[in-house]
């Protein structure tokens, strides 16, 4: 329709008249908006992808691999005050410190080795240190055992001060339980093992003694009533190890679960809840035959331990309760790491990422929920001494048998993703069998988060499923009605009408959905399927009364019309289906339909479930669907089906073998677009639905859907972190999805058009 | 013989007619009911008062309107935990709207059928609206002025109404001091505080500016303190009096009247009475601000956020979609890149539109809005200006989702255009852009009305892109007021949508927010299927006229 050469103006009156000047301006005039229309227009096509690029953009960082460099190496800071026992780094990666054997903290800078300052623990002349242990490492405490059963817990302090504008962190050690050591061992051993939780108000010391016996101490503070002063109220217990050789202690931060376990592999679970009468709780072996452990820690959390063999293997021991409430400690999953011993475990503080060593100085970084291995570095040769990760996981500092430290930089966004955390079943810390869970909202930073995507996808393509199975029938009928049968005098008004139904704000539909359909479906359940019965029922019966009745009456109605005749008949039907109800109840199912099912199949019903939402979303596809499939019946040239009838078909043979044939890929792409609607639709979901992400193919449980996910959850979510991203590609998937099946249809509908304009 | 009938084919047939009565049936139902719900709501019901007594307790009293009636069968009921005293076939409950809130805990109860011993409507019953806890529903008994009794007994109705029309006058007195006033200070106080950290960060701060700005904030304390005071005046006044009222159960309480926005009593008034009172809801449903975590009183800022709303978005999709569409039509050789582009444009209108909220919370707030607050705000750093969701990004957002919509539009239109106009521009030696814009485009204006027509009904109704980009369930200032620079793009707005999914379901008390649904609800749809059909009959009557062009 454009012709290019139609630019050049042929010489006419008007440039006669005017200047050159004025007709050099109009040429330029003339190019300019050329070449802006069709800026204009290809923009349509840099939005789109745009759209894509830009959620592509956000979820890239999600793909990206972690990666750890060295950046940093230096002798350990004042090697006169003895061996590096722990090594500890604070909050912004600034100040470390080194517990030595001495029973000394030395605090250094992190990035040259300096010397901050040094603590002395001030433990009694004449005992020795038997033993260390760390605490919560989120706390910053340590515990040393001495000779004379005693030990003396100490809490790693860091001050921030800005003087000058510059952030200042001065290091210091705090005593939560008095400088002088605490008694442990009332016997008065040596302590050779030591393992310390503490709470505000409660501290459980653990320790093994010279002569083999577990002994655990409970300190909880008492504040005086009539003075300030605290006192420790003291319990000691000692364990019943059965006579297995304890290696690893490790309890709880909630002080309940203490977990012993020897180099052989024998773990036993204890629940110490009360201090003074421990109980057995499991006891299991965790290794092969011939496999030792090499090391034991917590996962971040304390809900699962982290076991290292000497073949390299780490693996993940949870406490697992099942359907009869027993527990056991089940393996969730492991990772080989080399063939190494694993000397060194060091669990992320915030994240369920972990941080090994193994003998010949190759660290890994590994994330549990994700079973990925994102790190695998040689950080030293030979064996670690010590080994600590930064609390915000962003730096790691590793000391080797010759006294180095190597300081590295990790950057590691995004570790709880992978392809099997969104898409596979994940066996998360206390559930009782792999599963797929989204629940990504954390209270705290123990918190597993449960990125499963399948449940949402689910619930998307259940309600999507459910609404097209309303709404094809509908529309598709109606569409083929309205556009081959009905007359032209009421498709004129019909054909809006209905497509006006389109444009009612999903909001409207999504409301009325929860508030009013919801609860009439809740009482009228048995009417609503009774309906389903009569209504064809009614329909069929008039049909055929009505061509049974005399001329007289039934030329009245010209042809046509027949839509406008029914509805009475619908309508009634529809009252009468609603009236029956309360007998079909009565007499099929006791009276209340509910409760049958409830009774009879153990089926549960949820007040906003997904027929409610199919009959809304049913609705509010019903236009889109019919709009299309009508105009593509409607177009279907008139002289293949006045040819037909000719040849004597009557009007519903045309109707489905030409008619329908002939427009078939129209009412495709209808469906398709249709389709793309229901899956994409925010508003009617979240309203009509509990938003429960459950997988469950009932027709009466709720659901939630990757859009309604979206809605509900961008607003609280935290740019850039791991759970925006992963709402960005729930919006990715979204896209891509309407954008495969839009191409699709538009592609399909494109062909038809020129096949009618060539028939 | 019914054989030969299904044969025939004429059942289908009658099923696809009665697929078409199913939907008509559901979209005139659809309309009707929330044309009754709504429009029900501001009519004046009577209040009721109950005899009442149940198994458990005394007889006593309930007043209050008449709500719902649920009709509940035997065995449900009894299944539910329901006693039935007589064994008919339903339960019969009442749901009674009893007010109160501040008494009885909650607006609303369910009372059986079986337990009303009697009923009646006596004309001195009252309600109240009041502006919080809700309605109250009793007895006038008498007004008191400063703690002492000026009228009881009959005199008291006419007085409290006299009354009540001064301090509503003194109320809204206040409220202008507060906004036009306190407001406008408070303003430009924090304007002269970025104005100072602007300077600063400039390093023009020095001792001149800064006795400047002494001066500024000493001038508008000094205008504060006077409106203060005014305020105070005025609110001493307004506290003076009091309704003395009876509840249900005969306890007498004391209504401060600066708490009371209306005072009726709809037993006593007659059709006329109450069709008045309905309008007059009406216009103050409009007019009025939301009150009780919007579950009452008006929706006036929603309407106004909606309307700025769209209109903005309308000033930006109409260039880009003509142009688009001139591009399709009147540019662009019919082919590969066409087609391409109608695929594009297909697509931007089937993408989900939260998908747009995401990717205008993203792309729009946090990198364009976020790049705007680094050049060109950053004294107001760290709290963001356009790096957060307000009613600029809310309008693209919508412009962009609205896009397709006016596209489609305006190219049907310029494809019914017959050909030999432009063709005898083009003779005339006009060259195309002046074709264009002189005969083309103008021809084609009413087709780019109905484009724009139904990406305003598109863009009014569309709530999930919005929740991300900017709606807020309680604005606290409108987007457009007196201070400069008047429309402020960067705030936060309420929306006709949002109000409806946040009220009937975000609200602590949704049942008695649920009538204002449905009243919000007509609006929009009304507005919506308004502006719907406006389109249609433009679109209908162009076709007539291009038609009579081509013969």
């Amino acid at each position: 329709m454009s012709e290019a050469h139609s630019t050049q103006p042929h010489p006419s009156l008007l440039q006669t008249s005017a200047s050159d000047r004025y007709q050099r301006w109009r040429l330029v005039k003339d190019k300019i908006v050329a070449r802006c229309v069709v800026a204009g227009g290809l923009s349509i096509i840099v939005a789109i992808v745009l759209i894509f690029f830009y959620l592509l953009y956000v979820v890239f960082p999600l793909l990206l691999p972690a990666h750890a460099e060295s950046v940093g190496r230096y002798d350990a800071p004042e090697p006169g005050l003895g061996k590096t026992l722990f090594l500890a780094i604070e909050e912004q990666n600034e100040v470390a410190v080194r517990f030595t054997d001495t029973g000394k903290a030395v605090f250094f800078n992190v990035a040259d080795g300096s010397t901050v300052g040094t603590e002395d623990l001030s433990i009694p002349q004449q005992v020795q240190i038997t033993s260390f242990i760390h605490g919560s490492l989120d706390k910053g405490i340590v515990a040393y055992g001495l000779s004379d059963g005693r030990a003396l817990v100490a809490r790693q302090d860091y001050k921030q001060t800005y003087p000058g504008g510059k952030r200042l962190i001065t290091p210091s050690l705090q005593y939560p339980l008095g400088k002088e050591p605490v008694v442990v061992d009332s016997k008065g051993q040596a302590l050779t093992q030591l393992e310390v939780k503490l709470s505000d108000s409660n501290t459980t010391l653990l320790a093994k003694t010279a002569d083999n016996r577990i002994v655990l101490a409970s300190f909880s503070k008492k504040e005086s009533l009539f003075d300030d002063e605290i006192s420790l109220e003291r319990s000691e217990a000692v364990l019943d190890t059965t006579g297995n050789d304890v290696d690893f202690m490790l309890l709880d931060k909630e002080q309940r679960d203490l977990y012993l376990a020897n180099r052989q592999g024998d773990l036993s679970v204890f629940n110490v809840t009360d201090k003074s009468q421990p109980v057995i709780k499991h006891k299991l072996n965790v290794m092969n035959q011939g496999v030792q452990i090499s090391s034991m820690e917590f996962l971040n959390g304390d809900l699962s331990v982290l076991v290292g063999d000497n073949n390299g293997v780490l693996s993940q021991w949870s406490m697992v309760r099942d359907e009869q409430n027993h527990f056991s400690v089940e393996k969730l999953r492991s990772f080989k790491v080399s063939d190494a011993p694993i000397l060194a475990i060091a669990p992320e503080q915030r994240r369920k990422g972990i941080l090994v060593a193994d003998a010949n100085g190759l660290i890994g970084i590994y994330n549990s929920t994700a079973e990925r291995e994102l790190i695998k570095e040689q950080a030293i040769s030979g064996k670690p001494q010590a080994l600590a990760i930064s609390p915000r996981a962003t730096a790691f500092l590793i000391q080797s048998e010759d006294g180095k430290i190597e300081h590295w930089t990790i950057e590691n966004e995004h570790p709880e993703v992978s392809m099997s955390s969104l898409w596979q079943k994940v066996w998360y810390e206390s559930y009782s069998k792999p599963e797929y869970i989204w629940q990504s909202s954390s209270a705290s930073n123990d918190f597993e988060p449960k990125m499963s995507l399948v449940p949402l996808v689910f619930g998307t393509l259940k309600a999507a499923f459910y609404s097209m199975l309303v709404a094809i029938p509908l529309s598709l009928f109606g569409a083929i009605y309205t556009g081959y049968f009905m007359a032209p005098r009421i498709r004129q008004y019909v054909k809006p009408g209905i497509e006006i139904m389109g444009a009612l704000p999903t909001v409207i539909l999504g409301f009325l959905a929860g508030l009013w359909l919801a609860p009439f479906i809740e009482m009228n359940l048995t009417g609503i399927f009774a309906l389903l019965m009569i209504v064809p029922l009614g329909v069929m019966i008039f049909a055929y009364f009505w061509q049974k009745a005399p001329k007289e009456i039934r030329h009245k109605i010209p042809e046509g019309w027949d839509a406008l005749v029914l509805i009475p008949v619908i309508i009634f039907s529809g009252w009468l289906a609603f009236q029956l109800s309360p007998a079909i109840e009565a007499l099929c199912f006791n009276g209340d339909l509910r409760t049958w099912m409830r009774s009879e199949f153990g089926i549960g019903y949820d007040q906003r479930n997904t027929l409610v939402v199919g009959l809304a979303m049913g609705f509010a596809v019903i236009p889109m669907i019919f709009s299309i499939a009508e105009d593509a019946i409607f177009s279907v040239p008139k002289h293949l089906t006045t040819g037909s009838l000719a040849l004597g078909a009557t009007p519903w043979q045309t109707m489905t073998k030409v008619v329908l044939l002939t427009a078939s890929p129209g009412i495709f792409s209808a469906i398709m677009i249709g389709f793309g609607r229901a899956v994409g639709e925010t508003m009617i979901v979240l309203m009509a639905t509990g938003n429960t992400p459950v997988m469950d193919l009932s027709i009466f449980q709720g659901l939630r859907t990757l859009s309604a996910n979206i809605a509900v959850e961008m607003p609280e979510s935290e740019v850039n972190s791991t759970h925006y991203r992963v709402l960005f590609l729930a919006a990715l998937v979204l896209f891509m999805f309407t954008f495969i099946v839009n191409t699709l249809a538009e592609v399909v509908r494109q062909n038809l058009r020129q096949k009618y304009s060539s028939l | 013989m019914i054989k030969a009938w299904f044969k025939s084919g004429s059942p289908w047939i009658w099923m696809t007619a009665g697929a078409v009565s199913i939907n008509l049936i559901l979209v005139t139902g659809l309309l009707t009911l929330i044309a009754v719900r709504g429009l029900g709501h501001f009519w004046p019901a009577d209040i009721v008062e109950y005899r009442y007594q149940d198994r458990q307790d005394p007889e006593s009293l309930i007043i209050g309107e008449e709500v719902d009636k649920s009709l509940l069968l035997a065995a449900q009921a009894r299944a539910a935990g329901h006693e039935l005293l007589d064994n008919g076939e339903y339960l019969v409950q009442y749901l009674v709207k009893t007010g109160n809130r501040d008494i009885l805990g909650s607006d609303f109860r369910w009372i059986q059928e079986q337990y009303i011993h009697g009923k009646s409507t006596p004309e001195d019953l009252i309600a109240i609206e009041r502006r919080e806890w809700g309605n109250f529903y009793g007895r006038l008994l008498g007004v008191k002025e400063n703690g002492t009794l000026i009228a009881q007994g009959e005199q008291a109705w006419a007085v409290a109404q006299e009354k009540l029309a001064k301090t509503l006058e003194l109320h809204d007195e206040i409220d202008k001091l507060q906004d036009k006033g306190v407001g406008a200070i408070n303003y430009n106080l924090e304007r002269l505080r970025l104005k100072q950290r602007a300077l600063e960060l400039k390093n023009q701060w020095n001792e001149t500016t800064h006795q400047e700005f002494i001066a500024q904030k000493l001038a508008y304390e000094q205008e504060y303190k006077v409106i203060q005071e005014q305020i105070g005046k005025l609110n001493k006044e307004i506290k003076s009096n009091s309704l003395l009222v009876s509840e249900a159960g005969q306890k007498e309480i004391s209504i401060p009247l600066d708490r009371v926005v209306k005072l009726t009593r709809p037993n006593g008034m007659s059709w006329l009475d109450k069709s008045i009172e309905y309008v007059s809801n009406f216009v103050t449903f409009f007019l009025d601000e939301p009150r009780e975590a919007n579950t009452e009183g008006g929706i006036f800022p929603a309407i106004f956020g909606t309307v700025l709303m769209v209109l903005l978005m309308a000033v930006v999709v109409t260039p880009f979609g003509v142009i688009a569409a001139v591009y399709l039509r009147e540019y662009a050789k019919q082919g590969f890149v066409t087609r391409v582009i109608r695929i594009a444009v297909n697509n931007l209108a089937g993408v989900p539109s939260i998908v747009y909220g995401v990717f205008g919370l993203g792309f729009f707030v946090y990198i364009l809005g976020g790049s705007i607050d680094r050049l060109f705000y950053p004294e107001a750093a760290p709290s963001p200006v356009f790096g957060t969701p307000g009613l600029l990004w809310a309008s693209l957002t919508l412009a962009l989702l609205t896009l397709p919509v006016v596209i489609v539009a305006t190219e049907e239109g310029l494809s019914r255009i017959p050909k030999s106009i432009r063709e005898g521009s083009l003779a005339l030696g006009a060259t195309k852009a002046e074709t264009l814009w002189r005969t083309v485009l103008p021809m084609a204006s009413p087709a780019i009305m109905t484009g724009l027509i139904l990406a305003v009904a598109r863009a009014a109704g569309e709530v999930a892109p919005l929740m991300l980009v900017g709606v807020v369930k309680l604005a606290p200032t409108l987007p457009l007021d007196g201070n400069f620079p008047y429309l402020h793009l960067d705030r936060k707005f309420m929306h006709l949508g949002f109000h409806i999914y946040d009220v009937g379901f975000q609200s602590p008390n949704v049942e008695a927010a649920r009538p204002l649904v449905y009243a919000t609800s007509l609006l929009l749809v009304m507005v919506i299927v308004g502006l719907n059909m406006f389109a249609i009959a433009v679109r209908n009557n162009l076709r007539e006229k291009y038609r009579a062009l081509e013969n």
